[in-house]
């Protein structure tokens, strides 16, 4: 076939991905050869034509102002504010370092337990926000049903676990169907209950799978930092979490059903 | 456009978040409507895509590429929602099979586009592209990213990007050639052109 070497690497040479050595011998070569030439022109011109053609959509005026409004109202932290922020910081620093050099070193558990509160309030933000955000959400679940045996399956090779679904009858609990979720880039299920039109969230973990900062001990079962009632847990090596604005009984509750289906 | 973040981790403020995403609103939105095929999906799609690239600002790797960032959360967000499980499901592999296109042809796809077609109907025929050849191409010809880019976007090697972008491309010809094939007019003269046709190409 004519040019077969060419042709083949055309496509790299057109999106200008070849070394510059081998794009001169291109220019060169396209310049000579008409069936090379023709080719490349009309790959150029269906690529401007995709280009055009891919420029098709843009947001709506009410979308643009909703997504301005969202960034302007971030916290802002100001400079003032930040050097106040700094300067605790130093004191607290230079007064850690005074005691430290008077009492000596400060024990192992009274680290852990810091880090450990620093923990539970990183991870039970997170899954303050995932839960937050689906809620938000215009499709919350991915998979719509009250069914558990429906629900259960659809997770089968979406995410790299199995887990149980408690039974709901006279429970006062309703399943409304299920996602999958990211958590530190470890992949679990996101479940949604209601209650009383309150609305719950369980999200399923592989312990294992979730980085040193997101683990947590059973201790670590609440966050009164939230304005959410949490309920968290390890059970055969998933680590669970219930958060819901509805009451802390019926948080609990929906724990202990887990607990025990599983 | 490129955005590369080479301050310092000082001046990774909160701030500097907006002054960089921002900018790339309108492509990631028309980038999302393209993924979901749905107005509504899309928002959410690009809505959620600046809350987690927020939430995760701290942790951007300072040195990489924002864009390509952007567009990984924004297609990890995607793929994981209702949507884009769906559609993942039937996406071809990335196998070799097939090569180079290499025939010339007296009435190749591109002319008898140029010659007949319009704008609509190469978005009707990208429309009809497997989301992994749909999306290959934007990044490539709408947002003009460089390979390696797209490497970075799609979390696969730059080997794979150039198979799959030649399968795109030839996916899209052979949609792009088959009403012509079907209807037997791929004959016609060059030069014809079609009433109505408005497609600025």
């Amino acid at each position: 076939m004519v040019c077969e070497g060419w042709k083949e690497k055309l496509d790299t040479y057109l999106d200008g991905e070849v070394l510059e050595q081998e794009m001169r011998e291109f220019d060169a070569h396209v310049r000579n050869c008409p069936s090379c030439a023709a080719d490349a022109l009309g790959r150029v011109q269906m690529k401007r034509a995709i280009q055009v053609a891919g420029k098709r959509f843009t947001p709506s005026a009410e979308f643009r102002q909703r997504m301005q409004q969202r960034m302007a109202a971030r916290p802002k932290r100001s400079l003032n504010f930040g050097w106040m922020l700094a300067a605790a910081a130093a004191v607290v620093l230079a007064a850690g370092a005074l005691t430290t050099s008077y009492m000596g070193v400060r024990s192992g558990r009274e680290l852990a337990a810091n880090q450990e509160l620093a923990n539970r309030d990183h991870v039970l933000s997170e899954i303050a926000d995932l839960h937050v955000e689906t809620l938000a959400s215009s499709s919350p679940v991915d998979v719509v049903s009250t069914d558990r045996h429906t629900v259960k399956p659809w997770f089968q090779g979406k995410i790299p676990f199995a887990f149980n679904l408690p039974e709901l009858p006279n429970t006062g609990f309703t399943l409304l169907g299920g996602r999958m979720t990211y958590l530190d880039q470890a992949p679990g299920a996101h479940l949604i209950y209601d209650i009383r039109k309150h609305h719950i969230s369980v999200f399923v973990f592989q312990e294992r799978a979730l980085s040193s900062k997101l683990k947590l001990s059973d201790e670590a079962a609440s966050s009164n930092r939230l304005p959410f009632n949490t309920e968290t847990w390890s059970q055969n090596g998933l680590r669970y979490f219930v958060i819901g604005d509805a009451s802390a009984a019926d948080i609990e509750n929906l724990a202990k059903l887990f607990k025990a289906s599983s | 456009m490129f955005y590369y973040v080479d301050v310092s981790g000082a001046d990774l403020k909160p701030d500097s978040f907006e002054e960089l995403a921002m900018p790339l609103f309108d492509q990631l939105f028309n980038f999302a409507r393209w993924m979901t095929q749905n107005r509504e999906e899309a928002e959410d799609l690009v809505q959620e895509t600046y809350t987690k690239a927020l939430k995760g600002f701290s942790s951007f790797q300072l040195g990489t590429n924002f864009r390509a960032w952007m567009y990984r959360i924004l297609r990890n967000t995607f793929l994981t929602s209702r949507t884009g499980l769906k559609v993942t499901m039937t996406v071809p592999l990335d196998t070799e099979e097939g090569g180079p296109e290499l025939a010339i042809e007296s009435d190749t796809p591109e002319t008898l586009m140029f010659e007949r077609s319009n704008r609509e109907m190469l978005q009707g025929a990208m429309d009809e592209l497997p989301v992994n050849f749909r999306e290959i191409l934007l990044l490539c010809e709408v947002e003009e990213m460089s390979y390696q880019e797209i490497a970075e976007t799609l979390s696969v090697p730059i080997g794979t990007v150039m198979s799959r972008l030649s399968r795109a491309r030839r996916a899209l010809r052979d949609r792009l050639r088959a009403p012509f094939q079907k209807s037997g007019t791929a004959g016609i003269a060059k030069g014809t052109v079609v009433q109505g046709s408005n497609h600025g190409l």
